[in-house]
């Protein structure tokens, strides 16, 4: 864990030529820290996220969408499986998505804030995962087609489901923003409660640079525009308003989290932890 | 569920034909011509059966949050969503019948509509999620596979289709339970704790001895039950006791010895107090059970209402354009 806590601490710093120095240094001339780094991002939101969801199982609005919820709670943790066993595996100590789930700290995690946030109500379940699975799509669509293979294939098999993720989605808030005066009020008022955390998924640091170094190449100017594009289209059509004047918070990529994550994992931890080294 | 009074001759006929048919092996369909008591005991069943399917979709829920690896937590998730998907499909064949599922839904949240027993014990350890895919989906295997020759056909059908996720479900519960035997001693003692909770409740879904049962006669009669409750629990319990000594586990019951007679694993009394007391509601968990129920049924009113107004709109524009 202590080269890991070094780079860290040279991330904390804001200070991307050390990271990349000590890349260089330790890891090979191709791909190394940042890159790990980045697929932790990419496990990180989806496991969280699909924690988040994987609570609604049994305690569903209907029927049909208990089965839905629980279906992108799977995907998302199947796609944190692979993206965590690649960092494992780029990091080169031993590690496995197990390790990197269930033995890291909160302030360990790399995930953005909004995917951590308590589940609420199926309205802001739903808005938070509309934002998201934009995002996602967008962003897998481009790693898909980025220079490191494993990261790219991972990205293009997630990419297939997070499509069908965004177009159950946004059809639920359509239907939500559409539906009754109640439905419509809350899902605008989950919208205004989430939009605070939509900026982070699009802030460009270090991390991204270095990696973009590296051949993994995502536009974050490019992504937010064509993000605005799709959600304002959906919010259109759900009759829905685009929260203005909104100060950003962040924090997540760095590890600084809000106080929601701890509880969660301390949840998810809890048997893993209790049986240090056991096999399940 | 009285017989009728009077039975016309027409409807005598009638009888005599349908259970002419069930006598030599046809199926019945839903447009068939039925007697209201073979529906009625169908309802029962089949709706039973989906209720427990969805009730039991919250003691394996509590530890999708808490299960110790990702592939477990995923295995987890599959296996609550199938049961969801069981409940959904099993819903649509009780529909058949010519009951809707709102009814058969507000029966299980006012307490008129039963489920299995088994759902009203608390899952209190990791180890609860392979005892119970072991014993509570074996139990439901042997009592499916059977279900699987009913003669009516919706319900025969569906019990295929199910049997075949259930058999996933089993061998994965079992699994669980190999690798924390040959785990670290906290993991087998974890899970000979939890082997020692669930053995006697899975005995009991089996329902009460056929001397004690009230619908088997019938539903024998009928097809749609092939085998008697203690038929079924005899052969759930051959299949297990050997399962359990391949993995080192004790069964929690002292009396338990072959009969090379009969081939036949003896076993000791099952308390039916116990038994009658969770069927009639005061079981450990009934209550939370139900209250989860009706939680997610009420906190999922508004998004209900939401999408029927929505439908509504889309229609009336389409009617519009």
């Amino acid at each position: 864990m202590a080269g890991h806590d070094d780079e860290e601490a040279g991330v904390a710093a804001g200070s991307a030529s050390a990271v990349t120095i000590n890349v260089a240094g330790t890891r090979g001339p191709s791909f190394g820290a940042p890159l790990v780094e980045y697929v932790l991002r990419l496990g990180d939101d989806r496991l969280v996220l699909g924690h988040r969801l994987s609570e609604w199982t049994g305690h569903g609005p209907i029927l049909e969408e208990d089965i839905a919820l629980s279906n992108m709670a799977l995907d998302l943790v199947g796609q944190a499986n692979m993206f965590l066993g690649l960092a494992g595996e780029l990091e080169g100590k031993g590690r496995d998505a197990d390790a990197l789930a269930f033995f890291r700290e909160g302030v360990q995690y790399r995930n953005a804030l909004i995917v951590e946030l308590p589940r609420g109500d199926f309205g802001f379940t739903m808005a938070r995962q509309f934002l998201f699975d934009v995002y996602s799509v967008l962003l897998l669509d481009a790693l898909a087609s980025c220079a490191h293979e494993q990261l790219a294939a991972i990205a293009a098999k997630s990419l297939k489901e997070c499509k069908y993720h965004l177009r159950h989605s946004s059809e639920w808030v359509v239907r939500l923003g559409d539906g009754t005066e109640e439905s419509h009020a809350r899902v605008q008022q989950s919208l205004n409660e989430l939009w605070r955390y939509t900026g982070e998924l699009f802030a460009h640091d270090e991390i991204d640079a270095a990696v973009a170094a590296l051949g993994v190449t995502v536009d974050a100017g490019a992504l937010q525009s064509r993000w605005d594009n799709m959600v304002q289209d959906v919010l259109q059509r759900a009759t829905l308003s685009v929260p203005t004047d909104v100060v950003m918070t962040m924090g997540g990529r760095r590890g600084r989290h809000t106080e929601h994550l701890g509880h969660m994992l301390a949840v998810m931890q809890s048997v893993a932890r209790a049986h240090p080294g056991a096999t399940w | 569920m009285e017989q009728p009074t009077t039975v016309t001759a027409d409807e005598s006929a009638l009888v005599a034909a349908f259970e002419a048919r069930i006598a030599a092996g046809e199926s019945i369909e839903p447009k068939d011509w039925m007697p209201e008591r073979y529906r009625r005991q169908l309802i029962r069943m089949m709706s039973q059966h989906a209720h427990s399917e969805i009730v039991g979709m919250l003691p394996e829920g509590n530890w999708i949050t808490r299960a110790p690896s990702l592939r477990r937590k995923m295995s987890l998730i599959a296996k609550v969503q199938d049961e969801a998907g069981h409940g959904l499909y099993i819903y649509c064949g009780t529909e058949t019948l010519g009951v809707d599922r709102h009814e058969l839904v507000a029966q299980l949240l006012d307490g008129r509509a039963k489920y299995s027993s088994i759902f009203n014990y608390p899952t209190l350890s990791w180890a609860d999620m392979g005892v119970i895919g072991w014993f509570v989906d074996g139990a439901a295997i042997v009592n499916q596979t059977i279900l699987a020759k009913a003669s009516y056909g919706p319900y025969a059908r569906a019990m295929v289709r199910i049997c075949k996720e259930e058999n996933f479900h089993k061998r994965q519960g079992y699994e669980i339970c190999a690798t924390l035997a040959n785990g670290t001693p906290a993991q087998r003692e974890m899970l000979q704790e939890a082997v020692n909770r669930f053995w006697w409740p899975s005995l009991m879904m089996f329902g009460p001895s056929d001397t004690d049962s009230p619908n088997s006669a019938e539903l024998l009669k009928w097809r749609v039950k092939r085998k008697t409750n203690d038929e079924l629990r005899q052969r759930f319990i051959n299949l297990t006791v050997p399962q359990a000594a391949a993995i080192g586990v004790t069964l929690p019951d002292p009396d338990l010895r072959f009969n090379a007679e009969t081939n036949n694993w003896e076993f000791g009394e099952i308390d039916w107090a116990e038994f009658f007391q969770v069927i009639g509601g005061n079981g450990p968990c009934n209550k939370e059970r139900i209250a989860a129920r009706q939680k997610a049924h009420d906190d999922g009113a508004w998004v209900r209402e939401a999408a029927t107004a929505h439908a509504g709109k889309q229609r009336r524009d389409v009617q519009a354009a």
